[in-house]
């Protein structure tokens, strides 16, 4: 469903952000996208929704292909994919629901669905009393669930979070996440980048780790004592850098 | 449709925004328009100058009415010339006293010589055209003198060559400014809307379904900035008329060529704006 083969990106400016990464993810699968600041993770993301192309490799996404992707397939792979940010990128002056019905709306959705369809998706994230909120009314939890909904809206094959609870708290990261489970449970694979050691750890996904760019550790691959240890997990915690507020 | 509604939803959301923009706009090609104005004031009155450009044939004495008919008919039929006039001795001394006012009686019957005016057609009074004509009717040998203020006629000619090119040049600046502006002012919607426009891109919308409301926009922004500019223009021009000269307006061709002018700096400025944005983000 996802494949990278050898993927290299470099950015004029800053250097190297990735090489070398090979990996696969299956129908379905949960994966966590682990690493410190600046190793990766945001520009892996990016080459999967294909907002950038890989200098070297080719990244493979629901039968469409980075090296002949053309700017309609990747609308039209887009619409397949849910997305996720930190942030949340939400529209300020529009209601959770008008919201989540832009992403059906621009993407041409018949009219007659629309409704029904939103009120699905924010049922689903447990925000059907919140639907005629504007985003500055809700918390931080709320928002992120906002931003999910939306992201649901055209039954996504693959959800690609990044970030998703690191503007959270402690309580509504563990709503979300757990969102994000059910989420997976029902089908739709996850794929999630994290700084959170602690949920990662709590829970039996498949973890990809990377650093400066490179893959270090995959659970799918390696026995999990294998994992590299607790320097690279002090660095995570400490690092930053400023690569990935691209 | 819905690129409409959207185009509309959008000004709604952000009226000072639009409002300014159209402002702008409409001053830009306020500008646009007074130099217009101006130009093509200009260019009528040197038309008026111009139309005064004549070949005058002084006869001699003793020339047959006969020979001086058929001459007339001969430059007539001169592809340089517009028409021919006889001025006997007698008209011409009554224009002479008409002109000198109180010098009037200075002049005696049979002072003045009789003479052929030649005018010539518009684009045939450049000095060469001139000069030519004027050498062709000497050859006539009854002609005495041939006139037509040689240096009169060539200042004139590099009068309105000034005029043209600096019309020209002025023209193309402030087309330039006006453009610039246009850009930057949907360049700002769009700036100001940069957000919508990347999460139209990550749910999938297609680049031709983002541009289009923009255009919309543009387009409409461009034909009620040239419509207000038009009244501004108009305002001024009747100012000018009541007070100070008389001028002439654009005629409705021109009008009409400045709204679609106005309308297609718009679709061209959101076009410019929006595609440079989506190839950036």
């Amino acid at each position: 469903m996802i494949r990278l083969t050898d993927v290299a990106k470099e950015y004029p400016r800053s250097g190297t952000a990735l090489s070398q990464i090979s990996f696969e993810v299956k129908k379905g699968e949960f994966v966590f996208l682990t690493g410190p600041s600046g190793s990766g993770k945001t520009t892996i993301l990016k080459l999967l929704y294909m907002d950038d192309k890989p200098n070297q490799g080719e990244v493979w996404v629901n039968g469409v292909s980075s090296m002949t992707a053309s700017g309609r397939e990747i609308s039209r792979l887009r619409r397949r994919l849910g997305i996720v940010f930190q942030d949340f990128r939400l529209l300020e002056d529009r209601t959770a629901e008008a919201n989540v019905r832009f992403a059906l709306e621009v993407t041409g959705a018949p009219k007659a669905t629309i409704r029904a369809k939103v009120s699905r998706a924010l049922t689903q994230v447990g925000l059907a009393s919140k639907a005629t909120s504007y985003p500055r009314e809700l918390s931080g939890g709320e928002q992120q669930r906002v931003a999910i909904a939306r992201s649901l809206i055209n039954d996504p094959f693959v959800l690609i979070a990044d970030e998703p609870t690191g503007n959270l708290d402690e309580r509504a990261t563990r709503g979300v996440f757990q969102l994000l489970r059910d989420i997976n449970a029902s089908g739709t694979a996850v794929i999630m980048a994290t700084h959170d050691l602690d949920l990662v750890r709590r829970s039996n996904y498949r973890t990809i780790e990377l650093n400066h760019g490179r893959l270090v550790f995959d659970s799918a691959e390696s026995p999990l004592s294998a994992r590299p240890s607790d320097p690279t997990i002090a660095e995570v915690e400490a690092a930053s850098d400023t690569r990935e507020n691209t | 449709m819905r690129s409409v509604r959207e185009a509309l939803t959008a000004s709604r959301r952000a009226p000072l925004l639009s409002i300014l923009g159209v402002v702008t706009i409409a001053f830009s090609l306020f500008a646009f328009g007074l130099f217009g104005l101006v130009a093509i004031n200009i260019r009528k009155a040197l038309e008026q100058v111009e139309e005064r450009v004549e070949v005058r044939a002084f006869l001699g004495d003793s020339t047959d009415i006969e020979s001086v008919a058929a001459a007339m008919k001969d430059i007539g039929e001169f592809p340089e010339v517009a028409r021919v006039e006889y001025v006997s001795k007698e008209q011409a001394l009554e224009r002479a006293r008409k002109e000198m006012g109180e010098f009037a009686d200075v002049f005696e019957a049979g002072v003045l010589p009789a003479s052929i005016e030649v005018y010539l057609r518009s684009g045939m009074r450049d000095p060469t055209t001139v000069k030519s004509v004027a050498d062709r009717i000497r050859t006539y040998h009854f002609v005495d003198d041939v006139r037509y203020g040689e240096e009169w006629v060539e200042k004139l000619y590099r009068l309105r060559t000034i005029a043209t090119v600096a019309g020209l040049a002025l023209g193309i600046a402030f087309a330039a400014v006006a453009i610039i502006i246009i850009g930057a002012t949907i360049r700002m919607t769009v700036l100001a809307r940069a957000k919508e426009i990347s999460i139209m891109r990550l749910v999938g919308a297609t680049d031709m379904f983002i541009r289009l409301p923009f255009l919309i926009d543009g387009l409409v922004k461009g034909v009620s900035g040239g419509l207000l500019a038009l009244v501004f223009v108009w305002v001024a021009n009747r100012v000018v008329n009541e007070y100070f000269l008389q001028t002439i307006f654009f005629s409705r061709e021109m009008i009409f060529l400045g709204v679609v002018g106005g309308a297609f700096m718009g679709v061209l400025g959101s076009l410019v704006s929006v595609g440079r944005h989506l190839r950036r983000v």
